[in-house]
Order: structure tokens, then sequence, then C-alpha cells
């Protein structure tokens, strides 16, 4: 009689997700390029300031010193005879945190929001989805300047004007895949043991729904870095605290005596996106498997 | 043909829903903010001036309750009353109607411009996805992505302004052209336009190039495209009418969503270049805590959004006859 031979186990070990997600990121020379201009952003921004030990606002030379003239400006100064490289320095620490701190209430509200419509679906779904319209057709710049000068412009004030108009994609885009989830069998067991709907929205469909909801959250970061810039470049950031954006703004009228003063901080914007949205479309590349077949 | 119509007022419905909504978010606004709304609704201006706050309040009946308050509000806005400007002592839905003009031949031009250059360096890198061409291309609107749009105005003021000075780098008409012929004076505009619609255009450039390669890569692979080819058509034919037609309806998409972004966008390139629109009347009014012209200026922009998003949807049924009717 014969006797069937249980099938060998796999000698080649299965990856979580997580590694293999990580394995083809590692791989992805341009993501990595924008992992390694980051990582230099946030350790310039972190320790450069306090090495340097040149406060921004302090007036540090005669005013319009060019670039590459003076050691002890080594960037120049600006209009006023501030350091612009003390500014670009410390000027992306209001910036980055901003961008982190908004995409955070962003992701919050978007990713609560889509939960709901998605898994509920029916008049919640439709009311959410009107609400949801509804912040699409504000434009966001003009609604987070309305939003500042009626409040105070202060760094909270600025964090959840960006925050609030900047979630409807993250909304859409948790809608479509809390509404795929919500049937799939895994869910429907959950359910039939008796797990109740913020269980299940919280411990089954949102661990499945996260890689798209990370790139999505990595490109709102990006998003939400030129938004500070742009608000504090209008001057409704606040004016206390030194910004890339700010010192572009405060230079504006002085862009044809000093142009250095406003290209060095914007390259310093220019870099920081450019790296997030490099890490971004490498997540995209490293959650997304059909892509990675090709 | 009823149910198109049927279709076509539903949708007119929805959007009107949207302008109340809007108006109701300005409401909620006007009466969150700290203060007074009287002095909200003056702005600083009127608020020192007794007699003036008291019309205010009589005018908009800030005395009745909220409810009353808001169906006051929504009346008037619906009758096209946003309100006074304080500082120009002007009705501020003429000052829009002054400023709007500006603004929309600026996004327009953008827009168009973007698409129109953008889907074409698109379909001409999808043509061989690993050239050169198309490398640049991707990098190109990585680079586009990243800049920020006030930064590449300032940039291009810093290079037409200092190095090679042969476009104006503000306002929309030269002084030295006010009494010239029409002719003349329409040259003179777009002369100006150059600038800021170029650097409003360029962030959508890079948008709509990459999204027409990846779109075009996709169509391409699909079999009619290859029965196209099998039964003898060009490459050209191909790529642009049998292809182009199916990877249109993204790029259509996202023109449509991204009219919002346009207008945040066209805010700083105005103030960038002075140009004389709905953006800079906003900084403005800012500036001069010039509230009414301020909350106008948003609402007549998200009105802008939603015409927009309406005639995105009228051109989804004209590029792809099969939503029609639906």
């Amino acid at each position: 009689m014969a006797v069937t031979v249980p099938s060998p186990t796999p000698t080649v070990e299965a990856m979580s997700p997580w590694l293999e997600a990580w394995r083809v990121f590692r791989s992805n020379k341009a993501a990595m390029l924008g992992l390694v201009i980051l990582s230099v952003i946030v350790l310039t921004m972190s320790f450069g300031p306090s090495l340097y030990g040149v406060a921004p606002f302090d007036i540090a030379g005669a005013p319009f010193t060019p670039p590459f003239t003076e050691p002890s400006v080594w960037l120049g100064t600006d209009y006023l005879g501030r350091d612009v490289l003390a500014g670009v320095l410390v000027g992306g620490r209001a910036t980055v945190l901003v961008g982190l701190a908004a995409a955070t209430v962003a992701v919050t509200i978007g990713v609560s929001i889509g939960a709901l419509a998605g898994y509920f679906g029916g008049w919640v779904d439709t009311a959410l989805s009107r609400v949801t319209e509804l912040f699409q057709v504000l434009p966001a710049l003009l609604f987070a300047m309305v939003l500042v000068t009626l409040f105070t412009p202060s760094l909270t004030v600025v964090i959840f004007a960006i925050g609030i108009v900047a979630w409807t994609g993250t909304a859409r885009l948790a809608r479509a895949e809390f509404m795929r989830l919500r049937h799939l069998e895994y869910a429907n067991a959950a359910r039939a043991i008796g797990a109740g709907p913020l269980r299940l929205m919280l411990r089954e469909i949102l661990p499945n729904a996260l890689p798209p909801l990370i790139v999505s959250a990595t490109l709102i970061v990006g998003s939400a870095i030129l938004f500070e810039a742009g608000l504090s470049f209008l001057g409704l950031s606040d004016a206390n605290v030194m910004s890339w954006g700010l010192m572009i703004g405060s230079n504006r009228r002085n862009i044809l005596e000093c142009w250095w003063a406003v290209t060095f901080p914007g390259a310093a914007i220019f870099l920081t996106v450019l790296a997030v949205s490099l890490i971004g479309d490498g997540l995209n590349d490293a959650f997304n498997p059909k892509l990675h077949l090709r | 043909m009823t149910r198109n119509l049927w279709l076509v007022l539903r949708r007119l419905g929805l959007a009107f829903g949207l302008v109340l909504a809007v108006l109701a978010v300005n409401f909620t606004l006007i009466h969150s903010a700290p203060g007074d709304p009287a002095m909200v609704i003056a702005g600083e201006m009127g608020g020192a001036d007794e007699a003036a706050m008291a019309a205010i309040r009589k005018n908009y009946g800030l005395d009745k309750p909220l409810p009353e308050q808001f169906v006051t509000y929504i009346g008037r806005s619906l009758h096209g009353d946003l309100g006074t400007s304080y500082t120009y002592n002007r009705p501020v839905s003429e000052l829009i109607l002054d400023r709007l003009g500006p603004t929309i031949l600026l996004v327009l031009t953008a827009l168009l411009g973007a698409i129109c250059i953008g889907t074409l360096m698109g379909v001409l890198a999808s043509r061989r996805p690993d050239s050169l061409f198309s490398g640049v291309v991707t990098v190109f609107s990585l680079i586009g992505y990243a800049m920020p749009v006030f930064w590449t105005g300032i940039l291009l003021v810093i290079l037409f302004g200092k190095v090679w000075p042969i476009m104006p780098i503000a306002g929309m008409r030269d002084v030295r052209m006010m009494g010239a012929g029409t002719w003349a004076s329409m040259l003179d505009v777009l002369h100006h336009l150059v600038l800021p619609a170029v650097t409003l255009g360029l962030i959508y450039v890079a948008q709509y190039s990459r999204l027409a390669r990846a779109s075009m890569l996709e169509v391409l692979g699909s079999d009619y495209i290859r029965t196209a080819r099998a039964k003898g058509l060009g490459v050209w034919a191909v790529t642009f009418k049998h292809a182009l037609r199916n990877a249109m309806m993204p790029l259509v998409t996202i023109a449509g969503l991204q009219f919002g972004n346009l207008i945040s966008g066209a805010v700083l390139v105005e103030t960038v270049f002075s140009w004389p629109g709905l953006g800079t009347l906003a900084l403005d009014a800012i500036l001069g805590r010039d509230y009414p012209t301020l909350l106008g200026v948003l609402t007549f922009s998200a009105i802008l959004v939603i015409v927009a998003n309406l005639l995105t949807d009228v051109s989804y049924r004209w590029i792809d006859p099969r939503l029609r009717g639906r």
C-alpha cells in the first residue's frame, strides 16, 4: 500500500512582507539616494546650528555680503546683515517638524473618515463623501491662509491649518481599501467569532490597508513641507521662528540685490521634498508586488 | 434623453449644494474666530468706528439668533452680496470680478500648456520606456514636483531681471503701454504672462508627463493596441488615436482634482510676479485685516473649482462614449 509522503517543507524560508519590502526598497538606487539625502538633512538641522553657533536672527556682518567672499559669513548675509548659513542650518527644523506634524494630523483625519465611510457604507459613506468633496473644492492654500489669519499664526495653528486641508486624498484611498477589505474572508471570520466594528477596523482591516496608506502619508509629508514653506513665504507663519520659507519671504523685496539669501534656503526645501518623494516612490514600488515582478 | 437631462440636473444640484456648504464653512469661520463677529466682518479698519460697527450688527442681524443669522447670510451671499471691503470701500463682489480675469487667464494658460506639453512628453517617453529621453522625463518630473513654486518664480525673476532682461518680471501691463491699441496691449499682457504661466505650469508639466507616461505604458500593453498594429496601422496613428484617447482618462481626472491646487499655486505665483489676480487680492486683504474680501476670494475660488469639476465630468463623456448616459 502506497504511503503518501507529506510534501517537504520548502527550503526557502518565507520572508515577512515588511522584510521583503525593505529588500526591494534597498535595491532601489533612487529611493536609497533619497534616504541618504534626508538623513544628511536631518543630521545637519539637528546638530548643525549648535556646532555653527551663530543665531539666525543676529546681525553677523554688513548687509548684502555676497557668498564665498567673507570666511565668517560663508554663504553671505541678507538685507539686514543676518547670516544666511545660520538660517539655512536652523530653518529646516520648523519646516520639517511642521511638515511631519501636519501630515500626522492629515493622515489621522483622512484614515478615520475614509475607514468609517468604507467600512459602514450606505448613508455614512454618502455623508462623509460629501464632506470630503467639500474640502476638495476649497483651495487648500487659501483655506489655510484664512484659518491662520482668523486665528493667531502660531506653529500649532499652522500645523492644524495644513492638516485640515491635506487629508482628502488619504480619505479617498482609505475608503477604497476598507471597502475592498471589509468582506474578505478573514474579516468575515473575525466577524463570525464576534469581533465588533472597532476591533475589525483597527485590528483586522487597518494592518492590511497600511502599505498604500504609508505611501500616501510619505507624499503628504512632502506636500506639507511645501505648504509650510509657502505659508511662511507669505509671512503667515510664526515670525519669531526662523524657517526656510520665512527667509525667502523676508528677502523677497531684495532678490535682485542678494540672490543668495533666497537661493540657498529654496534649494534646501527643494532637496528635502525631493528626498521625501524619492522615498515615497521607493516605498510604492516596494509595497506593490505587481510592479516588481515586471 | 430625459435620463441625461435628469443626470445633468442631479449634477447641478450637487454642485449647488457644495456652494451652500462652502458658504456654511465661511459662516462657521466668522463665528468661531476669536472676538466679536462684527469685528471680524469689519476688520481692523471698520472696527475703530462705533457707528460702522453698529451698522454692521444691524445689517447682518448679529443681534438675532444664530440660525436666523445663518439664513440671512446665505440669502445675501446667493444674491451676490459678499459684504463691503472696508479697505477699498467697495462691494467685495466688484473687487473680485475685477481680479477674476487675470487669475483665470493665468491658471488656464498654465493648465492647458501643462496638459499639452506634459502629455506630449509622457507619450514620447512611453514609446521607448528605457531610452535616455524617458529617463530625462522621469528626472524632470521629480524635480518639477519638489521645487517650491514661489522659489521657481524667484529664480526666474533673478534670471530675467538681472542676467537676461528680455521679459517683464512684475505686473500685467507696462505703464508706457497705457494709450496703446488693442493688439499692442494684448501682446503686452501676453508678454507679462509668460513667466508667471511658465512658473505655475512647470509643476503640472512634471506631473502630467509622469502620469501620461505611466498611463500610456499601461494602455500600450493591451490587446487592442496589438490588433491595431497587426492590421498595419502606423506607429503614430496607433499612439495618438488609439492609445492616447484611452490613456487620457486619468489625466482628465487629475486635471479636475488638481484645480484647487492650481489656484493655491496661483496665489504664490501672483505674489512673486505682482500679478493683479485673486491671490494678490487675498494677500492684501490679509495684510489689511479685510475679512469680507478674504472670505469672498475663498468662496469665489471654491466656485471656480466646482465649475472646473463639472467641466471635467462633461469631458469624461466626450472622451469616453461608454460613459454617456451613465
